[in-house]
This record gives structure tokens, C-alpha cells and sequence, in this order.
């Protein structure tokens, strides 16, 4: 068998940029914080509205007690609902995705808020939002000829106007 | 040695994988252009996804499988100088393909299929829609089994002898394409039919959606390994010169077999079903898969320059301009690797876990799909129909220079396509839309870039005209032409080979363990925990 030696050494490096590519991947996965939705989590998707969590009204965000804030949405043909949420800038938010129908994704523009929302399965993605403005939520997997039509709103506001509108008593979703 | 009926068998397969690819480059330019929206009367989502739908079983299951159907037949015919072993079993394996074909592309043009090519239950599309690719996939069985017996007949015949590499690589691609389809044969054949039938209420998404995965990473080396065999063992032949390593050749090919395989989850970083964990894995397999592409881009681009610089070209780069550039393959693999550069890169942000979330399932996918598929791969499967239709049809090519326009407007027509797609996805375009409708100022950047792919798209029709004029042109041609295909030979012939370059015993326990780690739990744990299915759903 012949083998260049222009051949092994080539071989060495690409070994050693595929390496390299690991390492970074590793690293940016284990310390880092990147919080792919990957909590196995199943659920009866015909039966959301009897379950405690996703049931209407406890649908939106909440503030828990360690000042973070969990958001639970609800994906069907053609929305996320509650179509209109507002959440606080800098803040640790958990947001937990459940499809009452066909298979969803969603993604918030320009920031890393995105998962696949399969029914039988929580969602679960954790982020910070570090910029206010609106935002749209859009559905980015093929779910039906609404598939263009789904999406809903997002307001991101700073933490101190979050907490007033909080204490004010109004919904968390205007 | 006659082999006019193998001739025969390959030219019928190109034919049906030419026909549709030309149907669906029609839909293509709909498409693109119907999305843009400035078009009104246009509009239809009925006609828009039934035609995604279409264009993406047409280009990625009909296309591809019967190309490398036929150009597996004619390999094995060419390099091994045997007959195709049992016509009639080859004949019938093309019937079961075909009828397959026809049978899903009723309820596709129908629109009661539009579940794209992808399937994503719980959408339900027509029976006939799932039991029709399943005959496609059966049929391309037929030809592994064909493409294993003439490997394994004439090894036997030819003790400790180098396999030719054409051959070995073909082998390579039948036994990759046998542990591939394994996955979504058990998703149509216990999940979707059965359920499309109403014989089971519920499916599971998540489990349907892994095993899809299991398929849907190896399924593009499926559709690239027949280029890459081009490369090697075409291209340095028609470039003027010879191929650097034949055994580096081998070890890649081996290599993007056993590696495709276990690494279908990053097409499922996003999703909820699976955890981190296996993610993990199958992402630093993913990484492991780029060695292969790797070694392939030095061993031809090597093999080039030995011919450029056969050719007279001189200095660094002066063996580049001495290439023959317009030799249709020479010219394909040129462009074909530009646009591997570009696509490799795309690639490599998808594969990055984290990275991943900013591109997921946006339109930057689609764009790399593109430009990494269509370009690359099918860029080459030009260069080698250029270089086939004489020798399959005995008529000479009706005209290189139109060859030549082809080959470069289609490189064009997808850099101008393919670029604005990548940066709407970085604007947060989702995939898969019909129209733009949501109610945000965010869409109105998203504008400028819908109008040039819709120039991209005209160019890549017209290019697609041009190659089946040609083709047909040639077929219908009322000279004679004489010539067998000319395979590349290595620097150094392949003598004392190793076993394990030259035979796929040891790799197939390799990837049978392999496959066990990567989805033996992955899939277990949906027998084990409790789930919950869906019922079914139209569009």
C-alpha cells in the first residue's frame, strides 16, 4: 500500500481541524449554557386544556420566587397563544412550548429562542432577552396551509417596567 | 465485450431521473416565484406546498435514486467487464421504482399529499402517497442487491486483487444506502401506512421523527457518493491526468459510509424528544463526517493539479488555468467544488450545537440544502450525463459549447438563488413559507432579497432547459459515436491492499455497533417511558 506523505500529513490536519471544531462545540455545549430543548418530557397532547399546567389560565408569564419568569405557550393551527405576551429584558426565563395539534416550530428573530414543539412533548428552552422592542414569535416548521399565518407578538420591556406593570395588577399579556 | 442492453438499462434509468428533475425545476421557478408575493394572481398555498411537495420527492428521491441506479449499472458493467448480473431482476427492480413513482405522484399533483418530503405526521397525507414511496425505495433495493452479487462474483473470481475503485465505491454506496433506508422503512411500514389506513389510531411524532432522522443524514451520501466517484474516478481521466491516491480514495469512501450513519440527531438539536446528551454524540460524530470531505478536496484537487501541470501549466497556480475548462466533467467539478467551499461552510454553522439555534429551520437552511445539493452533487451529475449520453445512446453530444453555458449559468443561477436565502434565515425568515404576512416591520428587509432569488430561480430553469435539449438533442442525433468510458488510473496501482480497504465485512460490524449506541436507547426509550400519540390531521 503507498500513502503519500503529502497524503498522512493532510490527513493530520484535517484531523486536527475537525478536532478543534469538536473542542469549541464541546466547550460552548458544557460550559457555556446552551440550553437546546432537550428535556424528554412527554405530555397528552388532546388533553392540555385538563392538564394543571397548560391549562388556559395558567397560560403567559409568571414571576417565580428566585426572579426568574416561566412562560407557557400553547402552539396550534395558526397561533401561539397567548398571542400576546410582554417578558422583562436580562432576565432568566424558561419558556415551556406545548402543540395542541401537528408538529411546530418557533423562533424569535435575532435571538437564540428557538425550538421544535412536537405534540407529546414539553418544550422546554431557557434564555435571556437582552434587547426591548417587539418582536414577532414565528412558526418555522411546515404545519398545514396556515403555516405562513402563525406567529404572535412578543414585547420585551426592562425589568423595572415589567415589575410595574406587574404591581399595577395587569395581565402579564395586556 | 456487448453490453448494449446494460447500455440500455442505464440510459432508461438516467432518463426517468432527468425527466423529473426537469418537472421539477419548473416548479421550482413557481415556487420561488409565487413566495415573493408580487405576483398576486399567483397566490394559491393549495398549488405552493402541493408543489414543494412535489419538487422535493421529485428532485430528492426520484432524481437522485435513479441516477444512481443507472450510473451504478453501468459502473458495474464498465469496471468489473461482466455482464449486469440477472437483466430481468434489474428490470424489475426499475418497474417497482417507476410504479412507485406514479403511485405517490397521483395524490401529490392531486394535493392530497402535501405533507412534503419529509412526511412530518401527525399531517396525514394519502395512502397511496406512502405506499408508493415505499415501492421507490424497494426497487433501489433491487439494485443493492444487484450491485453486491456482481461485487462479491467477481472478488471471488479475482482473489486478492484490488477491487476497482469505481466499483468498490458503487458497493460502497449500495450497503450505506441498505443501513439508511432501514430507518424510515420501519417509520413507513409500522407507523405511516398502517395508521394512513386507519388500522392503528395514533402515532408518536417524536419516535416517527428519530427514526426519520436515522435516514435522513446518510440519505445525502447516498445522493453525493456518486459524484465523489466521479471525482476520482472520471475527472483526473478527463483533466488530462491521473488520480494522486487510490487508497486514500477507498479509506474516504469507507469512511463517509460508517460515518454518515450514526449521526442523523443533528437534524434534531431543536427538538424536545431527545436529550442533550445523545445530541452531543451524534454532533462530534458529525464533526468526524467532514474527514472524508476533507481528504476527498485534497486527493482531486491534487489529482487536478497533476493534470494541469501535465497540460503545461506552470508556477503556483498557472495549472489551474491549464485545465480543460471546457470539458463539461472538468468544468463541473470546478464549479462544484466553489460551491462546496460556500455550502461546507453553511454546513459547518449547522452543525455547530449552539450556533445551530440562530439558523434553525430558517430560511438559511433551505439556501445551504440548495446550494450544497443541487449545486455540488447535482452539478456533477451533469458532468457525468454530459459524458455518458454518447457512450450509452452511440450518438455523439449534440453541443459541447451549449454543454459549457449550461454548466456555468446553472452555477450562477444557484450562487444568485442561494445567497439571498442564507441571509433571509439571518433575518429571520422561518422555512417553508408561502407568502409574507406577518405584522412586522422586520419583513420589509426581507423584500430586496426575495426579488434576486426569483432571477436566480429564471436562470436555474433556463439552465435546465439547456441540459435536456442537449440531452434529448443528442438521443435523437442521427450520427454514430464508438467509445467506452475511460476510467482515471492511480499514480500508483493499488497492489498489496490491505483487507479492510478492499472488502466491507469489518465495517458493517463496525456500523452495526455503531447504529446500536447511536439509536439503540434513543429509540428504546420510547417503549419505555410513557407517550402519548397523536391522531391524524389534514393539511
Amino acid at each position: 500500500m503507498h500513502i503519500d506523505q503529502l497524503e498522512k500529513k493532510w490527513a493530520g490536519i484535517s484531523l486536527g481541524i475537525a478536532g478543534l471544531f469538536v473542542a469549541v462545540i464541546l466547550g460552548s455545549a458544557l460550559f457555556h449554557g446552551i440550553h437546546a430543548p432537550s428535556n424528554v418530557e412527554t405530555i397528552d397532547s388532546a388533553r392540555l386544556h385538563l392538564s394543571e399546567e397548560f391549562a388556559e389560565d395558567n397560560l403567559g408569564a409568571q414571576l417565580n420566587a428566585d426572579g426568574s419568569v416561566t412562560v407557557r405557550l400553547v402552539a396550534g393551527r395558526y397561533g401561539f397563544y397567548p398571542k400576546n405576551i410582554v417578558l422583562p429584558a436580562e432576565t432568566n426565563i424558561t419558556f415551556r412550548w406545548v402543540s395542541l395539534d401537528v408538529i411546530h416550530g418557533v423562533h424569535i428573530p435575532m435571538t437564540n429562542m428557538s425550538t421544535m414543539i412536537v405534540p407529546g412533548y414539553v418544550a422546554q428552552v431557557q434564555t435571556l432577552l437582552h434587547h426591548t422592542g417587539e418582536y414577532p414569535m414565528l412558526c418555522n416548521e411546515y404545519c398545514g396551509m396556515g403555516h405562513a399565518h402563525m406567529w404572535s407578538n412578543l414585547k420585551v420591556v426592562s425589568k423595572t417596567d415589567w415589575a410595574n406593570m406587574n404591581n399595577q395588577g395587569e395581565a402579564s399579556h395586556e | 465485450m456487448n453490453n448494449s442492453a446494460e447500455k440500455k438499462l442505464a440510459l432508461t434509468h438516467l432518463w426517468v431521473a432527468f425527466g423529473a428533475f426537469g418537472l421539477a425545476a419548473v416548479m421550482g421557478l413557481y415556487q420561488v416565484i409565487e413566495r415573493s408575493g408580487f405576483f398576486g394572481f399567483l397566490e394559491s398555498r393549495a398549488v405552493y406546498y402541493a408543489s414543494v411537495s412535489t419538487h422535493g420527492v421529485l428532485m430528492g428521491f426520484v432524481l437522485t435514486t435513479f441516477f444512481i441506479m443507472g450510473f451504478g449499472y453501468y459502473t458495474a458493467t464498465s469496471s468489473l467487464k461482466m455482464p449486469v448480473w440477472n437483466l430481468s431482476f434489474a428490470w424489475v427492480g426499475f418497474g417497482v421504482s417507476l410504479s412507485g413513482v406514479v403511485m405517490a405522484a397521483l395524490p401529490l399533483l392531486g394535493g392530497a399529499a402535501s405533507v412534503l418530503f419529509t412526511f412530518y405526521p401527525p399531517m396525514q397525507a394519502h395512502p397511496l402517497f406512502y405506499i408508493g414511496a415505499t415501492l421507490l425505495v424497494v426497487g433501489s433495493w433491487f439494485w443493492c442487491v444487484s450491485m453486491i452479487v456482481m461485487y462479491t462474483q467477481w472478488k471471488n473470481a479475482n482473489p486478492g486483487i484490488a477491487v476497482p475503485l469505481a466499483m468498490f465505491a458503487t458497493t460502497a454506496n449500495a450497503i450505506l444506502w441498505l443501513w439508511t433506508s432501514v430507518g424510515v422503512a420501519v417509520e413507513v411500514l409500522f407507523q405511516l401506512i398502517p395508521w394512513s389506513l386507519g388500522w392503528i389510531d395514533s402515532i408518536d411524532p417524536g419516535l416517527a421523527r428519530t427514526l426519520f432522522a436515522w435516514t435522513l443524514h446518510p440519505i445525502v451520501y447516498f445522493w453525493l457518493i456518486p459524484t465523489y466517484t466521479a471525482f476520482y474516478c472520471l475527472v483526473p481521466k478527463q483533466a488530462g491526468g491521473f488520480l494522486f491516491s487510490d487508497e486514500m480514495a477507498r479509506a474516504a469512501f469507507i469512511l463517509l459510509v460508517v460515518f454518515s450513519l450514526p449521526i442523523g440527531f443533528h437534524h434534531l438539536y431543536m427538538d424536545p424528544e431527545q436529550g442533550h446528551g445523545w445530541k452531543i454524540l451524534h454532533a462530534v460524530g458529525t464533526f468526524v463526517v467532514t474527514l472524508p470531505t476533507f481528504i476527498t478536496g485534497f486527493t482531486v484537487i491534487a489529482s487536478l493539479e497533476i493534470a494541469g501541470r501535465l497540460n503545461g501549466g506552470k508556477g503556483l497556480f498557472g495549472w489551474i488555468a491549464a485545465l480543460p475548462w471546457t470539458n463539461p466533467m472538468v468544468l463541473a467539478i470546478i464549479l462544484g467544488l466553489l460551491m462546496l467551499i460556500f455550502g461546507g461552510f453553511g454546513g459547518l454553522v449547522n452543525a455547530s450545537y449552539a450556533m445551530n439555534a440562530m439558523v434553525h429551520n430558517t430560511a438559511w437552511v433551505s439556501g445551504h440544502f440548495h446550494l450544497i445539493f443541487g449545486g455540488t452533487t447535482v452539478i456533477m451529475y451533469f458532468g457525468v450525463a454530459y459524458y455518458l449520453w454518447p457512450i450509452l445512446s452511440g450518438k455523439p453530444l449534440f453541443c459541447k459549447a451549449m454543454a459549457v453555458k449550461q454548466l456555468w449559468t446553472w452555477f450562477i443561477g444557484m450562487i444568485i438563488m442561494t445567497t439571498p436565502w442564507h441571509i433571509l434565515g439571518l433575518l429571520g425568515q422561518p422555512r417553508r413559507i408561502d407568502s409574507v404576512n406577518y405584522n412586522n416591520l422586520l419583513t420589509l428587509s426581507w423584500e430586496p432579497y426575495e426579488v434576486t432569488m426569483m432571477f436566480g430561480g429564471a436562470i436555474l430553469l433556463y439552465s435546465s432547459a439547456l441540459l435536456l435539449i442537449n440531452l434529448y438533442k443528442t438521443q435523437m442525433g442521427t450520427e454514430a459515436y464508438q467509445g467506452e468510458i475511460e476510467y482515471a488510473e492511480p499514480i500508483h496501482a493499488p497492489d498489496d491492499l490491505p483487507e479492510y480497504l478492499n472488502s466491507f465485512k469489518l465495517w458493517n460490524i463496525v456500523i452495526a455497533v455503531f447504529m446500536l449506541i447511536a439509536f439503540g436507547y434513543p429509540i428504546l426509550q420510547f417503549f419505555l417511558m410513557e407517550t402519548f400519540g397523536s391522531g391524524r390531521w389534514g393539511v
